[in-house]
């Protein structure tokens, strides 16, 4: 018991006096992760809106293809992710295993089915809505998608959100693929599982208090977006 | 008798069937031009399945939609609860200009006109979602106004709309009509239906009925359905 509050103390003491590795680690933590999720997002938005209105061959199998992926060990992502980078790989020749953009790319592709599956939900359920309305006025599907997600665009700033937090949450495809070395790639989750095996626990404390404080304005920030929407735009 | 002028639209032994239920039977009609049909009949005989499927958004199990030429002109619907996007009163009207290729300085112009010509200049900048059931409704007429549509079919627009609201819509759509627009709608208040109505179908169980002049129809009903409707509704006019 003392201990835990002997480390506490020393970890506000870290964030207080923004010791430069602690900086250093949350700050690429919340950068590769915002990237992740922008990517992300871009791609699984219009991915999830597509298969929420679309009637296309394929639509079925690309469904359960998400779902699985969603299901999926994040360390088997990474896995995969690593053995398409490494040297020997098909996407060897970019050089880009142990560098932040392996990282990047791990958290895309984890981000994507989360996205995609919030997105088709929120977007069919405006497309049960609008279908008729927007079929009567002449709209074709790629319009159509356009405009759901246009439509919905606060809640898809929520599922957006959500993509971040998962992706500023993982730590094992990010272990894999970006090898946690200091200074380069390692980011709150890998440093929290470094620091800790090595016993330095005012260190982890200090990063896991930050994680915390991030996925709860992220969730804040959420929530505040859907409540101002509801009002202003009803 | 004088011959009668070709129809704008022939529907002929149209079946629709919703869900495994026919709910539309061998429905037929003729849609003359130049006149204002009001569609009547009791709950669940078909009205909006009809209106749904001669604008096209429900496909027939069999028989036809005929228009007049052989190809269907611009057309627009007004549903009962209009679907408004999340944006500006004014930019909705764009919208529909838009999607049909109304652009640039043209598509400016002939949204503001149609939301002046429904009087709802004051709040085109509000977002269209937040407004009254009512304005919503002048709304959807405006942008299916805009549009310029041959014919215009309109869904109980008045439905929920207090009697203020309901007698701003009937001028609308008296309006619209009497810039030739041929209008098609469907009330269950007959009153509305004598005001606007040159002709009247009255529907029963996915049938048509009868398809009769509006004065001759309320003087004396064809139909020993739309005799019994017509009773029983009355008190409410
Ligand atoms: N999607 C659907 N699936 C199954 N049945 C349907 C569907 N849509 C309509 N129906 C049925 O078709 C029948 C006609 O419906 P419709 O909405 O045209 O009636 P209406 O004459 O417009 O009635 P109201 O005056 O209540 O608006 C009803 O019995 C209704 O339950
Ligand atoms: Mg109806």
């Amino acid at each position: 018991m003392f201990e835990i509050f002997a480390s506490l103390k020393l970890a506000l003491d870290l964030m207080a006096n923004g010791n430069a590795e602690f900086v250093r680690v949350v700050a690429l933590s919340l950068e590769l992760s915002l990237a992740a999720a922008v990517l992300g997002s871009a791609i699984g938005l219009p991915l999830g809106a597509i298969v929420a209105i679309g009637r296309f061959p394929g639509r079925r199998s690309l469904i359960v293809a998400l779902n699985a992926l969603l299901g999926l060990p994040s360390v088997v992502v990474g896995l995969v992710v690593y053995l398409m980078l490494s040297r020997a790989g098909p996407l060897g020749s970019w050089g880009l295993l142990f560098t932040p953009g392996a990282i990047v790319i791990a958290q895309t592709v984890l981000v994507i089915p989360i996205v995609a599956a919030l997105a088709r939900q929120v977007v069919e359920d405006a497309w049960n809505e609008y279908a008729e309305q927007l079929r009567s006025l002449g709209v074709g599907t790629g319009r159509a998608v356009r405009t759901l997600l246009w439509d919905t665009r606060f809640s898809l700033l929520t599922v957006a959100l959500a993509g971040f937090g998962r992706a500023a949450s993982e730590v094992g495809a990010v272990m894999i693929v970006g090898g946690n070395i200091d200074g380069v790639t390692r980011v709150m989750t890998t440093a929290i599982a470094l620091e800790t095996s090595k016993g330095d626990l005012p260190l982890a404390l200090a990063l896991g208090i930050v994680l915390i404080l991030v996925v709860l304005a992220v969730n804040a920030g959420a929530y505040a977006i859907r409540e101002w929407s509801a009002i202003r735009h009803g | 008798m004088a011959e009668r002028p070709a129809a704008l639209l022939r529907a002929r032994d149209l079946t629709v069937v919703l869900g495994g239920v026919t709910v539309l039977d061998r429905l037929s009609l003729e849609i003359l031009p130049g006149l204002r049909t009001v569609v009547l009949g009791a709950n669940g005989a078909g009205k909006s399945v009809t209106l749904r499927a001669l604008h096209g958004l429900v496909p027939p199990a069999s028989g036809t939609v005929e228009w007049q030429g052989g190809r269907a002109p611009r057309q627009a619907m007004v549903f009962q609860r209009p679907v408004m996007l999340r944006r500006s009163a004014l930019a909705n009207v764009a919208y529909g200009l838009a999607v049909n290729g109304v652009d640039g300085e043209a598509r400016d112009r002939r949204a503001r006109e149609a939301i002046a010509k429904v009087g709802l200049e004051a709040i085109a900048h509000r977002p269209a979602r937040v407004l009254s059931g009512g304005e919503q409704q002048r709304l959807a007429l405006a942008r299916a106004w805009a549009l310029e549509p041959a014919i215009l079919f309109l869904d109980e627009p008045t439905a929920s709309l207090d009697p203020g609201a309901a007698g701003e819509v009937e001028r609308i759509v008296a309006a619209i009509a009497a810039e030739g627009k041929r209008i098609v709608m469907t009330t269950h208040n007959l009153g509305q239906a004598r005001r606007l109505a040159d002709e009247i179908v009255f529907i029963h169980q996915g049938r048509v009925a009868e398809q009769t002049p509006a004065d001759r129809f309320f003087a004396e009903p064809q139909s020993q359905h739309a005799r019994a409707f017509l009773k029983g509704e009355l008190p409410w006019t």
